[in-house]
């Protein structure tokens, strides 16, 4: 080997934030409120942890305000597994933010399943080391959050219900307009762009790749392997499983077959198998007997 | 093993298989994804993505790829492993999981997150031997090579710790070439190991 001075490092690039959510992809990020669930979920195989403090099910049917985790709880997640450890702040919140990037998260979730501290404005995603993943119901909020610096965007879905009726839409909003914007003229994309209210950059250039600029995963009501595949098969790129593992009769075994579905997700001979004797799921709730939709929070 | 277009596999359990394809596709294979014995079968070479080495670990056995894998690599198949990718190819592991299983097809030691968590993941240019203009390395919570074995080559290192290395037709990457937009690695890949092999 020539000997040759290293070249010095980039942190917290653009490219180096996705690249984190380009490892992610194929895999089940799962929701875990102590160091034991976080290695309940690691042993399944999930491919990152998300530290809260009480799951969406539970945040819907207490009430209340929901915050940024207790740092001591995320740091004993974080001892307890080697995979990346994610946790949410709530939108606007940047100063809990930067404690969670002090804390050395692996991703912040600027969630609107915590109840928001601002109602005009998101974080300043580009303002920090650590990447942020955003929720979005639709193509639009999807380019705003991407042009605040989220570097992975969520189907928002409706989370704590185990009713994935609104994430199947979500997705569907968010894919289909890129399917649209794909076949538009340049005088359609200046509408497309005013329509969506997105920065026309960003429109024009999913016209040009066909896909979003970050990686498209889903969230919100997966309760079943069936869930994460359908929406794998839908487009998203990768599951977040909330209340669905936690909240049912038997965790283990229901996370391993989330894990394999969202692997094998074409293959309905390996989902058949993987979906057998799983124990009873978290019940759920139809979307007209909840009075209060987090998915609704982002602007 | 004269391949006009080889078909390569990329491991698509979990991680960043589908840059690899595009990574490949450019540099003249016809990618295709591997998930079961079968997929596996009808691959020339076979590239590991980065992700979660643990997730990847636990799929490879229920899918029934573990020993399928072994046995291709011990036939001499063709492998290129990156960050994730190069802990399940290295002979030995540290800090990973017990139960974490590892092919051993090149005698490396790899430290897991040895470059720390996602805060100190970065991106750098690397010098590869062989190449007069620097490659763009992009180290996402990389593994960290702690020793190389006498029957290894070291083709880059980046202060000081190997990067990039082989040994005969295996060949592993603790950064991620298929996130930089440049498919030299992957085309060295198919030309020098594909063909030896």
């Amino acid at each position: 080997m020539s000997e040759q001075p290293s070249a010095p490092r980039a942190t917290g690039t653009v490219q180096v934030k996705r690249g984190l959510a380009e490892m992610l992809k194929g895999g089940v990020i799962m929701d875990v409120v102590n160091a034991e669930q976080a290695k309940i979920a690691e042993d399944a195989g999930a491919c990152a942890v998300m530290a809260l403090e009480r799951v969406p099910a539970d945040i819907r049917r207490d009430g209340g305000v929901a915050r940024m985790s207790d740092p001591e709880m995320i740091e004993g997640i974080k001892a307890a597994v080697t995979i990346p450890v994610m946790a949410k702040a709530r939108i606007g919140h940047f100063v809990e933010a930067q404690i969670l990037q002090a804390l050395g998260v692996d991703y912040v979730d600027e969630s609107e399943v915590l109840t928001p501290a601002d109602e005009t404005h998101h974080i300043d995603k580009f303002a920090f080391t650590v990447p942020f993943v955003c929720g979005a119901t639709n193509l639009g909020e999807a380019l705003r959050r991407i042009s605040e610096g989220a570097c992975m965007i969520r189907s928002k879905g409706e989370a704590g219900t185990g009713n994935i009726v609104e994430a199947d839409r979500h997705l569907r909003n968010i894919i289909g307009d890129i399917r649209k914007i794909t076949q538009a003229d340049q005088a359609e994309l200046f509408q497309w762009a005013k329509q969506l209210q997105a920065p026309l950059p960003l429109v024009q250039e999913i016209a040009e790749t066909g896909w979003l600029q970050v990686p498209l995963f889903c969230a919100g009501g997966i309760a079943t392997p069936a869930d994460a595949a359908l929406a794998m098969q839908l487009g998203a790129e990768a599951v977040f499983v909330g209340s669905g593992i936690f909240k049912s009769d038997d965790p283990s075994p229901r996370a391993k077959a989330i894990v394999e579905a969202t692997t094998h997700f074409r293959d309905a001979d390996i989902l058949a198998k993987v979906s057998r004797g799983l124990g009873a799921p978290m019940t759920g709730i139809g979307m007209d007997e909840i009075n209060q939709r987090y998915a609704e929070r982002g602007w | 093993m004269q391949v006009a277009q080889p078909v390569v596999g990329v491991l698509a359990l979990q991680g960043a298989f589908a840059a690899h394809e595009l990574a490949l596709a450019e540099a003249g294979a016809r990618p295709t994804q591997v998930r079961t014995p079968a997929d596996l079968a009808r691959v020339d070479a076979l590239v590991m993505p980065g992700g979660e080495s643990t997730t990847m670990s636990k799929l490879l056995e229920t899918s029934g790829l573990f020993d399928e894998i072994k046995a291709r690599l011990s036939e001499g198949m063709p492998v290129f492993g990156t960050c994730a990718g190069m802990i399940l190819l290295a002979t030995d592991v540290r800090d990973g999981r017990p139960d974490q299983r590892s092919f051993g097809a090149i005698d490396i030691a790899v430290q897991r997150n040895g470059y720390g968590r996602q805060v100190d993941s970065f991106e750098t240019d690397i010098h590869v031997e062989g190449e007069d203009v620097p490659f763009h390395a992009v180290f996402i919570r990389a593994p960290k090579v702690v020793s190389v074995g006498p029957a290894v080559e070291v083709l880059a290192v980046h202060e000081d710790v190997p990067v990039l290395a082989c040994q005969g037709a295996v060949m592993v990457a603790s950064f991620h070439p298929e996130l930089a937009g440049d498919a030299r690695l992957h085309h060295r890949f198919l030309h020098h190991h594909l063909r030896r092999g």
